[in-house]
């Protein structure tokens, strides 16, 4: 794992796989569709990616391959090791500083200090794409039954998580922009009151 | 011929006061709501939002540009004209749901119809189809102060599009409501759109908003995003 970015994204999969196979052993192509399947496929799986983290979870002595069948197919096992380290992985909450950076926290922070960048334009910007985005999020809540199936839960938890994510990032944009329109009415008039009578009046 | 839009604001200003002194509530503001059309409006306060309301609903008047609904320009018609034009085109949803106290859930939608000039029996016909057609039938007879907030908001809705309303204004209908209560109303917001009737909006909840067809957020009395341009800017750098 070179960068934090990197091993925070990859982070959940190998954990994730590892806590499928405590079901039982299973091969690669059924590894990738039950991760798919538990995610709602919100985070799909290329079976080169299950299989270059199988070989690194059983160099790690974290899963054994168990000898190909005849059609030269190998299952997967998880090892007493293995299982301790999805302990571990539950046990333990997810850190802020383990989650990727954020590329639009780092796109904006830039805008606000460069010169010739247009703050304000990336903020509307973002703001309609996000939305447009928890639109779409919506329509499928919508489309969903209020009370889902047992099978459905795991990928009506995963769609709330990111519907609620949108909806912070909507009103994070909306901070930004009172923000830098304040900072951009101190610089142009140290003297503009916080409340214009704008705001006084209308509602 | 082509449908007309429910609502046409069209290059609109609001200026309260006069020289210096003067206040832009909104200026330049355009925006259309089409039958079937559900557009959520999102901004700060002081960005222009309930004057949008109040001037679409005909009980504001623009300083410049054009209001029409249902292809008819409000600053065009007759104080008396305008009422009726409103009491028969225009539904309202309220935070607070402004149901008569004393009235049943059918008086309450059969109220405006009533104050239209419709005959009581008619009147209450029409009602209670609304309320059944809403899903409503079981809380006719009941009594605002015996309903949920969720129920009464309902009933609101159904009072706003008994009769033949094209359009429908909405000043935070989901603000008292909890979030499951909300989507509930949301839902049946939709679903009359569905059926063709336009409605306008207002709300500061992201994910009620997201319920919407369209989003548009105003900012100092001006149109800034909406969800349905398509345009994307090509550049945000300067001398780009």
């Amino acid at each position: 794992m070179d960068t934090g970015y990197a091993y925070s994204v990859s982070m959940s999969i190998p954990h994730g796989l590892l806590t499928l196979l405590r079901s039982g052993p299973m091969y690669g192509y059924q590894l990738r569709s039950e991760f798919e399947r538990a995610t709602g496929a919100t985070w799909p799986l290329n079976i080169g990616q299950v299989y270059s983290t199988l070989t690194r979870l059983e160099r790690d002595g974290l899963v054994v391959g168990h000898e190909p069948d005849g059609e030269g197919r190998q299952r997967y096992e998880i090892t007493a090791d293995g299982d301790d380290a999805v302990r571990t992985w539950f046990a333990r909450p997810v850190e802020l500083g383990d989650r990727p950076r954020d590329e639009l926290a780092i796109k904006l922070a830039l805008a606000a200090t460069t010169p010739g960048v247009d703050a304000r334009g990336i903020v509307q910007s973002q703001r309609t794409a996000t939305m447009r985005r928890l639109q779409e999020l919506t329509r499928l809540k919508r489309e969903a039954p209020a009370e889902p199936p047992p099978e459905d839960l795991a990928w009506s938890l995963v769609l709330d998580n990111l519907r609620f994510t949108a909806e912070a990032e909507l009103r994070w944009l909306d901070h930004c922009e009172s923000q830098l329109a304040r900072a951009r009415a101190r610089s142009t008039s140290p003297s503009v009151p916080h409340t214009t009578p704008t705001e006084e009046i209308v509602r | 011929m082509s449908q007309h839009a429910a609502l046409s604001v069209i290059d609109v200003d609001r200026i309260h006061g006069r020289g210096n002194s003067a206040v832009h509530a909104v200026r330049g503001l355009s925006i259309e709501v089409r039958p079937g059309e559900l557009v959520a409006v999102m901004g700060p306060s002081g960005s222009g939002k309930s004057t949008l309301l109040n001037l679409a609903g005909g009980l504001d008047t623009a300083t410049a540009g054009q209001v029409l609904v249902d292809g008819v320009e409000l600053g065009e018609l007759a104080p008396r004209d305008l009422a009726r034009l409103r009491r028969r085109k225009v539904g309202y949803v309220f935070q607070d749901f402004n149901l008569v106290p004393g009235l049943t859930a059918a008086e309450n939608v059969a109220l405006p119809l009533e104050l239209d000039g419709a005959k009581a029996r008619v009147a209450r016909r029409q009602a209670v189809a609304a309320l059944a057609d809403l899903g409503l039938d079981d809380l006719a007879d009941r009594l605002p102060q015996d309903m949920s907030g969720g129920q009464q908001q309902r009933v609101a809705i159904a009072r706003a599009v008994v009769g033949e309303r094209s359009l429908i204004l909405a000043d935070e209908p989901t603000g008292a409501l909890d979030s499951e209560t909300g989507e509930q109303v949301l839902r049946l917001l939709r679903e009359r759109c569905a059926l063709g009737v336009a409605a306008l909006m207002v709300t500061h909840d992201a994910g009620h908003a997201s319920w919407a067809n369209r989003v548009v957020f105003l900012r100092d009395g001006a149109v800034v995003d909406d969800t349905g341009r398509s345009a994307e800017p090509e550049s945000l750098l300067a001398g780009a």
